[in-house]
């Protein structure tokens, strides 16, 4: 529900306002200073160029990255038909970095998608219920943020063949908690509120109440919340590929620097610009995440 | 020290850990009995081949075709007396392989978690004093960059700076080998191997606790009191450490029990980067010998570990803020 804000000088008689903020939301308001942010505006510029350039990899890239293409070693700029250079196997780094970044982005998004549906329902779940239902979700909680997250997937990886959907699984269920907690006080919050009484008294039943009335509330802070998630699942994906326990048919930020470690003392770049492209997408993802919190926050000092 | 109901609250935060640990307890049966081939098929591997038979003697030996129940009862009577099993790479009972290799990480851990803990507060304290002018801005960019670069990619590039190119530290492993160092020298040694990668498993959460420490001291700066403590005339900065500090310690002191479980699944990449011969090493080198029970142990140590540790971490925060309720 929006909040309607009406220009105080707009009384009856007066004459009209000139501008076009005349009737505004106070959501609409807030973000057009938020686009007055020059590092948010930076950061969102980043983020759509990375997701733009991981979705047109095949156009711009569109042989395999792990072909051999080019004399071994060279540096960045010595040849500029390989910008970034290329590593110990004549690989273009550049076609690297541009295909990894779909395995990463794609990692981290939908390892946090899945963060985010576990989450909410158990928080929600535990949130509306109370009791005793509330007392053993917690507990489940509590049981997966003790456990430590690399340790789960590794674990999980060693049972199942390594692939890209179960790193995505077990990155997912390494991260739910966070989101479960959040989603548990939203929804205790929210539960005792005048509109769910209200939609108790015309009738509804449970599950429509949880999801129709509560949870559309309770779902801007999850979904900020999440960012968190998929720059947090970036950083795993690149720990997992680093250790080799990716896909090895895939290129990836992580596999770029694990395959560059040999080489670490003489040719450092292969490990330096995979890192910087990670160091970048998940700044920019951050820094959203940072400033959609503030934000939604009423308490924090806005700029 | 503390009276009945406090008494009461510390011995209710323990208590609640039991049913946490009976869980990690069955996750980790429940993962044993999903890891591919038992104990049979391992030792069946290692003669080379074994008939049906065999197999199945083999089977009714080790227990392995009792029900599932009996199975898990003897995992937690096992557990008890920490038999954690045998490790079927290095062929010693799990217990011995994890015990040597502890140490080695307990060290690297507790130094990224003093170093995290004092560096975090040091600059979220100034970046609290000196809020929304340039030292805050300039630091709130560091703090950012180090929340969003990978750990093992910042210790990577560390060796490069301090150990190819300038030559100050060394690259890797906890000690210089063959060289039969002590004493001080030792120390020093040891002391020189640690410091990359105690700073590479630190930086995420030197950001977290800044953030955390600025934002609570914030709070409390604001508050009325301060106002009245600094027309007492007290010394700004005596001010800062004695009230807003402490107030400040209460988020960090929550957050350093996750900061454990994290610490654990970072010593594993950073152990890798710098051949840190820890629990994180063998760890890798078990999933690639396929030593599940090795696996399994350093999955129920670490727990158990952190569990430990949050109770006690919880005990500290009661005593912190006696206003908290459990």
């Amino acid at each position: 529900m929006t909040d309607v804000v009406v220009d105080s000088s707009a009384a009856p008689g007066a004459a009209p306002v000139p501008g076009a903020a005349r009737i505004m939301s106070a959501r609409l308001r807030s973000l057009l200073t938020w686009l007055r942010d020059p590092f948010l505006c930076l950061a969102m510029m980043l983020l759509i160029g990375v997701v733009a350039i991981a979705f047109a990899a095949g156009l711009i890239y569109p042989t395999d990255p792990l072909d051999m293409v080019a004399p071994a070693l060279l540096w960045p700029g010595q040849d500029w038909d390989y910008p970034l250079g290329t590593d110990a196997l004549g690989r273009d780094l550049a076609a690297g970095v541009v295909h990894g970044a779909r395995v990463s982005l794609l990692v981290g998004f939908f390892a946090a998608l899945i963060g985010l549906v576990i989450g909410t329902t158990i928080g929600a779940l535990a949130g509306y219920f109370g009791g005793v239902i509330d007392n053993v979700l917690v507990r489940l909680t509590e049981l997966f943020q003790t456990i430590p997250a690399i340790l789960l997937v590794i674990v999980i990886l060693a049972i199942g063949d390594p692939s890209i959907f179960l790193i995505v699984l077990s990155i997912g269920l390494a991260s739910w908690p966070m989101i479960a907690r959040l989603a548990r006080s939203q929804f205790m919050t929210l539960r005792d509120a005048d509109f769910v009484m209200a939609a108790r008294g015309l009738g509804y039943g449970t599950p429509r109440i949880i999801v129709r009335e509560i949870l559309p509330n309770a779902l801007p802070t999850l979904v900020v919340a999440t960012s968190v998630l998929v720059a947090n699942g970036i950083l795993a994906e690149a720990g997992l590929s680093f250790l080799n326990l990716g896909d090895p048919n895939r290129v990836s930020w992580g596999s770029l620097i694990g395959s560059g470690r040999t080489m670490l003392r003489s040719e450092w770049y292969l490990t330096a610009l995979p890192g910087l492209a990670i160091v970048l997408t998940v700044l920019s993802i951050n820094v959203i995440g940072d400033r959609l919190t503030d934000i939604l926050n009423p308490r924090s000092e806005t700029r | 020290m503390t009276f009945g109901p406090a008494r009461q609250m510390f011995r209710r935060v323990a208590i609640q850990a039991i049913p946490t640990v009976l869980g990690i307890i069955a996750l980790n049966f429940l993962l044993l009995n999903l890891m591919p081939g038992d104990a049979a098929d391992a030792i069946a591997g290692m003669s080379g081949s074994a008939t049906a038979e065999t197999m199945e003697t083999l089977r009714r030996t080790l227990g392995l075709d009792q029900s599932l129940a009996t199975r898990f009862m003897t995992y937690v009577a096992n557990i008890a007396v920490l038999n954690l099993g045998t490790s079927s790479n290095y062929g010693v009972p799990v217990v011995n392989v994890i015990m040597e290799r502890l140490p080695n990480t307990l060290v690297l851990m507790l130094s990224a978690f003093f170093i995290a803990v004092t560096l975090g507060i040091l600059l979220g304290w100034i970046m609290a004093v000196f809020a929304n002018k340039w030292p805050d801005r300039l630091l709130t960019a560091i703090v950012l960059l180090l929340y969003s670069a990978p750990g093992f990619w910042v210790g990577l590039m560390a060796i490069v700076l301090f150990s190819a190119r300038l030559g100050w530290l060394p690259s890797g492993g906890s000690e210089t080998i063959g060289v039969g160092m002590t004493g001080l020298a030792l120390l020093r040694d040891r002391v020189l191997h640690l410091i990359l990668p105690a700073l590479a498993l630190a930086t995420f959460f030197v950001a977290i606790y800044a953030r955390l420490t600025r934002a609570a001291m914030l709070d409390v700066l604001r508050q009325d009191f301060m106002r009245a403590a600094t027309a007492k005339g007290l010394h700004p900065l005596v001010l800062q450490f004695r009230h807003a500090l402490r107030n400040a310690l209460i988020p960090v002191t929550t957050v350093a029990g996750l900061h454990l479980a994290n610490l654990l699944s970072g010593a594993v990449v950073v152990e890798t980067v710098f051949n840190w011969p820890g629990l994180g090493r063998l760890t890798m080198d078990s999933l690639v010998a396929r030593d599940f029970n090795v696996l399994l142990g350093i999955l129920l140590l670490s727990c158990i570990v952190v569990i430990v540790t949050n109770v006690i971490i919880d005990w500290i925060v009661m005593w912190l803020d006696p206003r908290i309720e459990f």
